[in-house]
C-alpha cells in the first residue's frame, strides 16, 4: 500500500524518459502521457479513500528510519490536492494534444513538450508528498526546471524577456530556499518536517519568527504573494494557453501548499498572524485593482490569480480549523476555476486572433459554447452562488468573522470588496468580448510559428478538456457537503500536529518529547 | 551545534552581498553572474551548517571525534548539481536573448511603461488611446 505514495512521482518520471526516447512517434508519446496521468488519477482516488479512513500513508525510502532517511507522506490534504491536480493536468494535456493535432496534423510529434510536461507532473506530486524540507526543495526544482523549458520553448524576441524574468526570479527564490534550509539545519540539526515540528518549538522566539518569515518569503515568491508577485503577470501570459493554464492552476498553488504545510506543521501559531493578514489584504487588493487596468485578457486573468492567492493567505493567517478548512476548499476550487478560465481564454483568443479586449466582440453569438465555458468558471471565481467559489468564500468569511479581531474584520471586509472587484473585472471581459456584433478574426500575426490564432478550427478535445474542468468545478460545488467535511478533517489534522509527527516518527518518539 | 567560524561568516556575507548587488544590475550578463555567486553562497552556507571547515565527512568505523556532519554535504552536493544545471540553462537563455535582441540589457516592462504614459495622453473622454502598438499581439506568441 505504501507504494501508492511514490507512484505519482515515479510513473511520470519514467514515462518522461520513455517519451523522450520515443520522441518521433507522436501517438506513442500521447498515449504514454494520457495513460500515466490516468494511472495517477486512479492512484490518487485510492490513496484519498485510504488516507481518509486509515490515517496518513508513510513511506521511508530505502528503509532508513524517519529523521535520517527520506520520508514520503500523504495525508488528507496531500491526497485531495493530488487528485484535483491530476484532473487538471490530464485535461490540459488533452487540450494541448487537441490543439496540436488541429494545427499541425496528427503525425507531427513534439520532442520537448510531452517529456517536460510529465516531469512537471512528477515535480508537483513530489511537492505534495515530500516529508522533508530538502525533498521539498528538490520537488520545486524538478517542477520549475520543467516549467523553464515549457515557458521558453520556441522563444521569440518578445517571449525571451518574459522567460528571463521568470527564470531569474524563480532561481533567486530557489537560492533563498537553500539558504533557509541551511539556517534551519544549523539551528535544529534536521530537515525532516515532523522532526522540525518538535525541534523548532525549543528555539528562542525571535529565531522562530525569523525562520518563519524567511520561509514565508521563499514560498511567497512561488505563490505570487504581494509584494513578491510582479513576475507573474509579466511571464505567464506569454506562454501558449495550455502551458499558462497548468502554471496558473498548479504552480502557484504548490507554493501555497508549501506555505500551509510549513506554517502549520513546523511553526506553532496559536493566534492569527497579523503580518500574513496584512499581506493577504494587500494581495487581494493589488491583484484585483491591477486586473481592472488591463486590456490583455490573459494579463487580466493573471492579476486575478494574484488577487485570489490573497484569499488563501487570509484563511491560513487565521490559524483556526474553520480558516484552514476554507483555504483547502479555496485551493481546490481555484485550481480548477483558474485553469478552466485560461483554457477558455485560449479558445477565445484562438477564435478572435487577438488578446486585446478592445478588439474582440460578439464571441457569445459566434460560439455560445465557448461563452458558457468562460462564464461558469468566471462566475465561480467571483463567488456567485451556487458555484464552487461561493462555497469556498463563505467558509473563509465565516472564519474571518469567527476570529473577531479588528484586523480579521478588516480583511474579511476587503475579501468581500475583492469579490465585487473580481466580478467587475470579469463583467468587463464579458461586455467587451462576448456581447456586441461578431467581428472578423484578426489575422495570425506570425503564421510560421506553432501557435495558430484567428481561426475557427478547433477540435472536440480542446472544448471537451475545458468542459471537463468546468464540470469538475460544478462537481466541487455539488459535493460541497462531503468535500467540506473532508477539508475540515484535513484542517484538523494540519492544526493538530501530533498526528503527522507520530505517523512519521512513531508514537513512542512523539510521546517522549511531549 | 558549534561556534561560528568568523572567516566563513565573513566570506558568506561577502558572497551574498556581491550576489544580490549583481542581481540588481541592468546588464543581463551581470545578473547571470549574480545568480552564480548567490548559488555559491547558498551552497557554501549549506556546507557550513554541517560543521567547521576541514573536518572529514568519512572516518574509520568507530571514530566519531572530529567528524563533519555528512548530511549537509550530501544536500550541498545535490544543490550544487541543481544550481549548475540551471545556471547552464540560464546562460543559454541569456545567449538566446542576446542573439534575438542584439543587446544584453534587461528591458523595462512594456506594459508598465505604457500605463505610466497613460495620464499624459488622457485629456478628455475621447482622447483615450489604447496602450497598444504591438504588445498584445506580441504576448500571444
Amino acid at each position: 500500500m505504501t507504494a501508492l505514495v511514490v507512484l505519482p512521482v515515479l510513473l511520470p518520471l519514467l514515462a518522461a524518459a520513455l517519451s523522450l526516447v520515443f520522441g518521433r512517434f507522436a501517438w506513442l508519446q500521447r498515449g504514454l502521457g494520457i495513460g500515466v496521468l490516468l494511472a495517477i488519477l486512479v492512484d490518487a482516488v485510492v490513496l484519498l479513500r485510504r488516507v481518509d479512513t486509515a490515517g496518513p500513508v508513510v513511506l521511508q525510502l530505502g528503509g532508513h528510519a524517519a529523521p535520517f532517511g527520506i520520508t514520503l507522506i500523504a495525508d488528507r490534504l496531500a491526497a485531495l490536492l493530488l487528485l484535483v491536480s491530476t484532473i487538471v493536468t490530464l485535461s490540459v494535456l488533452l487540450y494541448a494534444i487537441g490543439q496540436r493535432i488541429t494545427d499541425l496534423g496528427p503525425d507531427v510529434s513534439s520532442t520537448a513538450f510531452h517529456p517536460m510536461y510529465l516531469v512537471l507532473c512528477a515535480g508537483v506530486s513530489l511537492a505534495y508528498v515530500a516529508g522533508d524540507l530538502f525533498n521539498l526543495f528538490v520537488a520545486f526544482e524538478v517542477m520549475l526546471s520543467a516549467s523553464y523549458v515549457l515557458i521558453s520553448r520556441r522563444t521569440t524576441a518578445s517571449r525571451v524577456r518574459a522567460g528571463m524574468t521568470y527564470v531569474i526570479v524563480s532561481l533567486t527564490s530557489s537560492l533563498l530556499f537553500i539558504t533557509m534550509i541551511a539556517l534551519m539545519y544549523a539551528a535544529t540539526g534536521t530537515v525532516n518536517l515532523a522532526d522540525l515540528a518538535m525541534k523548532v518549538d525549543e528555539l528562542p522566539g525571535g529565531m522562530q519568527t525569523g525562520l518563519a518569515l524567511l520561509m514565508m518569503m521563499v514560498f511567497g515568491i512561488k505563490a505570487a504573494m504581494v509584494p513578491l508577485h510582479f513576475w507573474l503577470p509579466d511571464s505567464y501570459p506569454t506562454a501558449p494557453a495550455p502551458v499558462t493554464a497548468v502554471f496558473a492552476g498548479l504552480l502557484t498553488k504548490v507554493g501555497v501548499y508549501a506555505m500551509i504545510r510549513s506554517q502549520t506543521l513546523v511553526f506553532a501559531h496559536t493566534a492569527s498572524w497579523t503580518i500574513l493578514l496584512v499581506l493577504a489584504l494587500l494581495t487581494m487588493l493589488v491583484g484585483a485593482l491591477g486586473a481592472i487596468a488591463q486590456d490583455d485578457i490573459n494579463r487580466l486573468l493573471s492579476f486575478l490569480l494574484v488577487s485570489h492567492i490573497g484569499y488563501m493567505l487570509f484563511g491560513l493567517a487565521l490559524f483556526t480549523v474553520l480558516g484552514v478548512t476554507g483555504v483547502i476548499l479555496y485551493v481546490l476550487h481555484h485550481i480548477t476555476a483558474q485553469a478552466a478560465l485560461f483554457l477558455a481564454s485560449g479558445l477565445i483568443t484562438r477564435q478572435t486572433g487577438t488578446v486585446s479586449l478592445r478588439e474582440m466582440g460578439g464571441v457569445a453569438r459566434a460560439s455560445p459554447l465557448i461563452a458558457a465555458l468562460f462564464a461558469i468558471p468566471a462566475l465561480s471565481l467571483a463567488g456567485i452562488p451556487p458555484l464552487s467559489g461561493f462555497v469556498a468564500k463563505v467558509s473563509l468569511l465565516r472564519a474571518g468573522v469567527q476570529v473577531a479581531t479588528p484586523m480579521a474584520y478588516a480583511v474579511t471586509a476587503v475579501a468581500v470588496l475583492t469579490s465585487l472587484l473580481t466580478l467587475y473585472a470579469l463583467t468587463r471581459v464579458w461586455v467587451t468580448a462576448f456581447w456586441g456584433d461578431p467581428r472578423p478574426p484578426h489575422a495570425d500575426p506570425d503564421p510560421h510559428d506553432e501557435v495558430v490564432v484567428g481561426t475557427r478550427r478547433r477540435s472536440v478535445s480542446m472544448v471537451a478538456a475545458t468542459g471537463v474542468l468546468v464540470l469538475t468545478g460544478l462537481f466541487i460545488a455539488g459535493a460541497a457537503g462531503p468535500l467540506s467535511g473532508a477539508s475540515e478533517r484535513a484542517a484538523t489534522d494540519l492544526l493538530d500536529r501530533d498526528n503527522y509527527r507520530s505517523a512519521v516518527l512513531g508514537h513512542s518518539a512523539v510521546r517522549e518529547a511531549g | 551545534m558549534y561556534t561560528v567560524n568568523v572567516t566563513m561568516a565573513v566570506l558568506l556575507a561577502g558572497l551574498y552581498t556581491i550576489g544580490f548587488y549583481l542581481l540588481m544590475q541592468r546588464s543581463l550578463m551581470r545578473v547571470v553572474l549574480g545568480i552564480m555567486v548567490l548559488g555559491h553562497a547558498a551552497n557554501l552556507f549549506l556546507q557550513t551548517a554541517g560543521g567547521p571547515p576541514g573536518d572529514p565527512a568519512m572516518v574509520a568505523a568507530g571514530v566519531r571525534e572530529g567528524m563533519a556532519d555528512p548530511l549537509p554535504q550530501a544536500m550541498a552536493l545535490t544543490a550544487v548539481v541543481i544550481t549548475f544545471a540551471l545556471t547552464t540553462f540560464l546562460l543559454a537563455m541569456a545567449y538566446r536573448s542576446w542573439v534575438l535582441l542584439g543587446h544584453d540589457e534587461v528591458q523595462d516592462d512594456i506594459y508598465d511603461r505604457r500605463i505610466r504614459e497613460l495620464p499624459r495622453r488622457d485629456s478628455g473622454p475621447d482622447s483615450f488611446v489604447a496602450p497598444r502598438e504591438s504588445a498584445p499581439q506580441e504576448s500571444l506568441r
